[in-house]
């Protein structure tokens, strides 16, 4: 599904490059529940947002579906996002002056679905995320937890392959953060790739695969069977803390 | 591609943004608005003068009699210049001279009919005076040719004389007594931007051979063909010249002559209304940049304020050209629809103004002194105006929403 082969990725800043990712070599496969951790700088969002095409990289290969992505037209990267991935943000990033059904329709005007269908696809995505009753409300009158849900309501309604999340839970307080993470579970249990940032160990531990980012490498992959030892090494580092 | 769906996400936008909305249309139609006030105020005043020049010709010059100031050849200074009938035919033959007519004064006179009397101011002419003062006929004619060679007893008189001697019988015809003498009626006249008709115009012949006139003229009255100052300026000099030689005086004796160039009058003035209208287009050319910049200010601060919103809808699939069509046409929308109320709100002052001047004015309107006449715009000025300001709108819109456009959508999207 996702395969990247010696990513590299650096920043002008000024005078001065920041290197960030120092060769990435990464195979997401399909239906995989993938979180990236590692501290502030490591390059874990930089990592997320070129597998979301939203930012170009410098040097190696990134396949998706099996197509090349790279040095794509701006169209042509639209259009990916739009059929391929699904975006959920920390700060949630709905549209201000449009009302949640409207928020999750925004995608299918994209991909030209008129007007009155497409509105009644957001309501039935709205119902399945519990929102129905919110469909005409405008984001500010919506609490975090009913945002993200709404913001997961957006990524969902192209139907994507892959639905990548930046800290998705990293403005929510832990019981919404859990509700979040049911959700974006049982997406995945429907078959869609879900790959996660994030800094919290409890909510990596409820991904079913954690790679770890350092100083722009990957520093380890922990897989399913693993997870356990995982958790223990959290815990143990809790009680260091 | 347009359908109907763009529409709707424009219109959406455009419902939830009403400040922006507001002030982005309002610089437009407030630009547009003064730009037509302005060159509607310019047109009136502009007309206005120019209309009240057309009550002659404006090529109209005029010639009388007066004393020599300067000794010539021998003569000294104070000696009358008498025109006669020959001085018509010299100046008719300078060039650049249009139509002439030599002009006898009577004093008053008296005309009566039937047990109808009043005393009229006689103007004995030829038939050119006509085109000279712009008279106008409202029955029969005017003092032809064969008048003059045959001496016809002939009168055209003013509606003042008609209405007075005749009441609402018919005038054309008749017979009236000037001075004990019968004429025939052959016109009524009024002047152009008079109130007063009080005038009766008579062949020159006739009043000469009648009234003891013999071949003295008074004045003379012409016209002249000239475009420029200068031009008029030489046909003058070149009419002191033709008469000096004929009654020997110096061609620079002011007071042998008298002499009321019109045209010069007219060129001069028209100059002073060119440098107003110019000035007044400066300030409608100021004003429109006024407007266009800040069209231009809103729409760059519009652009920015969404920057995130085009970050997010690029994340979730829109392409760079769907993201500048939004922008652009939400301000090609306000701006046309803007400048439209502008250009309404503007040409309809202007218009109602107009409106009021004319009820005011009553129905002397065109009989009446105005300074102010017609003061509208030229449609196609006010469309272009228009035209321009949202073409400037949206090249404003453009250059920052192209830029925003392809921006990677997580700078965009970093962007708080």
């Amino acid at each position: 599904m996702i395969k990247l082969n010696n990513i590299h990725k650096s920043y002008e800043m000024g005078n001065n490059s920041l290197h960030v990712l120092k060769g990435i070599d990464l195979t997401i496969e399909q239906g995989d529940f993938v979180s990236i951790m590692g501290s502030s700088g490591s390059g874990k969002s930089t990592l997320l947002n070129i597998l979301g095409m939203l930012d170009n990289y410098d040097k190696g290969t990134y396949h998706l579906a099996g197509n090349l992505i790279a040095n794509m037209s701006e169209k042509k990267a639209a259009q990916y996002r739009n059929d391929m991935v699904g975006f959920v943000f920390q700060s949630f990033n709905l549209i201000s002056f449009k009302n949640a059904m409207e928020n999750v329709a925004l995608p299918l005007y994209y991909k030209g679905v008129p007007r009155k269908k497409r509105n009644q696809i957001a309501l039935e995505y709205l119902e399945k995320l519990g929102l129905k009753e919110w469909a005409s409300h405008m984001p500010n009158e919506m609490s975090g937890g009913q945002k993200q849900r709404v913001a997961i309501a957006r990524a969902l309604i192209s139907q994507p392959k892959i639905i990548l999340a930046d800290e998705p839970t990293g403005a929510l307080d832990t019981a919404t953060s859990y509700e979040v993470m049911d959700i974006l579970k049982e997406i995945n249990e429907a078959g869609i790739t879900v790959i996660i940032v994030t800094h919290e160990h409890d909510i990596a531990a409820m991904t079913r695969q954690i790679i770890r980012l350092k100083d722009g490498q990957i520093h380890e992959i922990i897989r399913n069977g693993e997870l356990k030892q995982f958790q223990k090494e959290y815990v143990k580092e809790l009680e260091t803390v | 591609m347009f359908d109907i769906d763009i529409w709707q996400e424009i219109l959406a936008t455009i419902k939830k943004n009403k400040m922006r909305t507001f002030l982005t249309g309002f610089s437009v139609a407030w630009g547009i608005f003064m730009l037509m006030i302005l060159l509607g105020s310019g047109n009136g005043l502009s007309n206005g003068v120019a209309a009240n020049f057309m009550n002659d010709a404006v090529n109209a010059m005029w010639i009388w009699n007066g004393e020599t100031t300067i000794a010539y050849e021998g003569m000294k200074t104070g000696r009358p210049i008498r025109f006669q009938n020959q001085d018509q035919e010299i100046v008719s033959k300078v060039s650049g001279v249009g139509v002439s007519s030599g002009r006898y004064f009577m004093g008053n006179t008296r005309y009566s009919y039937g047990k109808e009397s009043g005393e009229y101011t006689t103007i004995t002419c030829q038939p050119a005076l006509k085109d000279v003062e712009n008279l106008i006929l409202n029955e029969g004619r005017f003092v032809n040719q064969i008048d003059i060679i045959q001496n016809r007893k002939v009168v055209v008189i003013g509606t003042d004389i008609k209405t007075a001697l005749f009441k609402d019988s018919t005038a054309l015809g008749e017979y009236v007594n000037i001075n004990m003498v019968p004429f025939k009626v052959v016109g009524i006249c009024s002047e152009p931007g008079s109130t007063r008709n009080r005038n009766a115009y008579m062949p020159l012949s006739t009043a000469q051979m009648i009234f003891n006139g013999s071949n003295k003229i008074h004045n003379l009255a012409l016209t002249i063909n000239a475009s420029t100052l200068e031009e008029s300026q030489a046909i003058e000099e070149q009419i002191r010249t033709a008469l000096g030689k004929q009654h020997k005086f110096d061609p620079k004796d002011e007071g042998a002559i008298g002499l009321y160039n019109k045209l010069e009058n007219y060129i001069q003035t028209m100059k002073i209304f060119q440098a107003i209208k110019i000035f007044i287009w400066i300030i409608g050319v100021g004003t429109l940049i006024a407007g266009i910049v800040g069209v231009s200010n809103i729409m760059l601060i519009v652009v920015k304020e969404r920057t995130k919103e085009i970050g997010i809808r690029k994340a979730i699939g829109a392409s760079p050209s769907s993201v500048v069509g939004l922008i652009l046409l939400e301000s090609i929308l306000i701006t046309t629809i803007a400048g439209y109320i502008g250009l309404v709100l503007g040409t309809g002052l202007m218009e109602m103004v107009n409106y009021f001047m004319v009820q005011s004015a009553g129905p002397a309107t065109d009989q009446s002194e105005t300074i102010f006449l017609n003061p509208t715009v030229d449609i196609n000025i006010a469309i272009y105006s228009t035209l321009l300001l949202i073409v400037a709108g949206a090249v404003a819109g453009y250059i920052p929403a192209k830029r925003a456009a392809s921006i990677k959508p997580i700078v965009a999207l970093r962007d708080e």
